[in-house]
């Protein structure tokens, strides 16, 4: 659906995005993560054709985007961050200005636009100026906006930021829905919704692609270590470094607290924690708590942009 | 096509809605009726000549402040992000707007149909002049908004873009009344480069096609520059 390859952006100098290459599939959700200033914005401004990329191609449903733009735009809906939108209009005409742009047909239009205020829950602000909206509806205009042609595509800049709790769940909700027949790509620097709303999640950090998979294959290849943490009571640090640091698997074996005796173990698989109750159950010691450490995709995040 | 005129209708709308068309027709008749009419009467020709002779520097500096919103003001809010990301080209987006433009500076000119109807009644006026006239004010202003399109495209503030629009239509106007400051050598250049010449030609009812190809070659040339303008903010 949509291939990406190499691509890059710089603007003067500087570079905003730094070879991206990757490949969405029809119906996936993707979130786009990233700390400010990471480069997602020009990643996406490049996919809807506003930005021309320095260097690197984009092909959306095979075709390039600077081979025909208007093909690619006509397949593609985009709602840019903080939905910039005719300040002057009224919601009712501006929908209908972009059912025209779009080229509905006359008898088209007026069912296209009862379905979006339908689905966006728009009715109560039509003939209010988009001026005067909240942030949450001037939010579901340009999601309406986007909607219009009802495009494959849709691809949607930080369509939840500055919206309140309710506004929030309100807007995951219509993504969600649009989502099960639409590929979607949205960014966004809230990880929870990321992990809501996204089949897959894609980690940008300085213009580079960080990681990208299902939330749980990201959790598994960023935390290649995995933790186990064990609580002991009448045990001794020494002791316990000394029988179960001879497992084999297990790398290395950190006090947390002493009494009762915390210890973090970095262990090699899952499996060797058999062998790490077999240890403990040969001494004395009495087993409180074992618990692996899932590490969460705050922490992954953090990780994977904070470095350097 | 459509598009265009999509565009087009959604300006057009966007000016008579605003204050703007309300601001700048009533200034311009305004003016242009004080400065006709206060030596009308010393005259007493039947005549649109003085009418026709102010208006390449009342347009100079009227036209460019309708131009000015067209692309600053939708970079500034950001809309220029989400128009150019719907299924349009460049073209459909600076034809659109300068159409749009074009039209309110007719709307503007109409009511001033009224000044050769009733002089008609109390003298014989000469309709030959007074049609080449208007003709000469429509290409006018054309290239003028061309060039106001232009200036608009340039930035993302909005009176940065009218200074500049006025600055180069101002010069259009006045380059040929400067030539005593020009080295002999570029006196040609500098007298065909003036707007006031060729819209004089045309007000004087003689219609020269090289008149009209000045203009419209001044409105292509600012249009293209726009196009390449624009081009380079991707």
């Amino acid at each position: 659906m949509i291939q990406v390859d190499r691509l890059t952006r710089y603007y003067g100098n500087a570079c905003a995005v730094d070879g991206i290459s990757f490949h969405i599939r029809k119906g996936e959700i993707v979130g786009l993560l990233g700390p400010n200033g990471a480069g997602k914005t020009t990643t996406l401004r490049m996919l809807t054709g506003f930005l021309a990329p320095t260097s690197g191609t984009i092909r959306i449903q095979g075709t390039a985007i600077d081979e025909d733009p208007l093909a690619v735009k006509q397949c593609m809906g985009y709602l840019p961050e903080s939905a910039p939108l005719y300040p002057d209009m009224l919601v009712f005409d501006y929908l209908g200005y972009v059912a025209d742009i779009r080229q509905l047909p006359p008898s088209a239009k007026d069912t296209r636009i009862e379905e979006l205020v339908d689905l966006c829950d728009l009715s109560a602000v039509m003939h209010k100026p988009v001026a005067e909206l909240s942030k949450g509806y001037k939010q579901r205009v340009g999601l309406a906006h986007a909607m219009m042609s009802d495009p494959d595509i849709l691809v949607l800049d930080e369509p939840t930021s500055g919206l309140d709790p309710n506004q929030i769940v309100e807007i995951r909700e219509i993504i969600r829905r649009i989502g099960r027949q639409k590929t979607i790509i949205l960014s966004t620097h809230i990880l929870s919704e990321a992990e809501a709303t996204c089949d897959r999640i894609m980690i940008i950090h300085q213009g580079k692609l960080v990681a990208d998979g299902t939330t749980e294959s990201i959790k598994q290849s960023a935390g290649g270590l995995n933790l186990l943490h064990l609580v002991l009571e009448d045990a001794a640090f020494d002791d316990v470094r000394r029988v179960i640091g001879a497992v084999p698997g297990v790398t290395d074996i950190q006090s947390i607290t002493d009494s009762p005796l915390h210890v973090r173990l970095t262990i090699e698989t899952d499996a060797v924690r058999k062998a790490v109750y077999g240890a403990i159950r040969s001494q004395d010691w009495t087993l409180m708590e074992m618990r692996p450490e899932t590490r969460s995709l705050e922490a992954i995040f953090r990780d994977l942009t904070q470095e350097n | 096509m459509r598009p265009t005129l999509t565009i087009f209708k959604r300006e057009f709308l966007a000016f008579v809605t605003s204050p703007i068309a309300y601001i700048v027709i009533p200034v311009f008749l305004i003016v242009v009726g004080w400065f006709f009419f206060s030596t009308f009467f010393i005259y007493s020709q039947a005549s649109l000549r003085n009418f026709f002779s102010l208006l390449p520097i009342t347009f100079s500096l009227m036209v460019p402040a309708i131009t000015m919103r067209l692309f600053a003001e939708e970079m500034n809010t950001g809309s220029y992000e989400t128009l150019m990301t719907l299924p349009i080209t460049r073209f459909d987006a600076i034809v659109g707007k300068f159409l749009a433009a074009w039209a309110l500076v007719a709307l503007m000119l109409s009511p001033t149909l009224l000044y050769p109807i009733t002089i008609s009644l109390i003298g014989a006026l000469d309709w030959g002049p007074v049609i080449g006239g208007y003709l000469g004010a429509l290409l006018l202003a054309a290239a003028y908004a061309a060039v106001g399109v232009f200036a608009s495209s340039l930035t993302r503030n909005q009176i940065v873009a009218f200074i500049i629009g006025v600055a180069v239509c101002f010069t259009l106007t006045m380059i040929d009344k400067m030539l005593f400051f020009m080295p002999p050598l570029l006196l040609k250049i500098f007298e065909t480069a003036g707007a006031d010449v060729h819209f004089q030609n045309i007000a004087k009812g003689v219609i020269d096609t090289r008149d009209i190809l000045y203009f419209l070659s001044v409105g292509f040339l600012a249009l293209a520059a726009t196009r390449l303008v624009l081009e380079n903010k991707a």
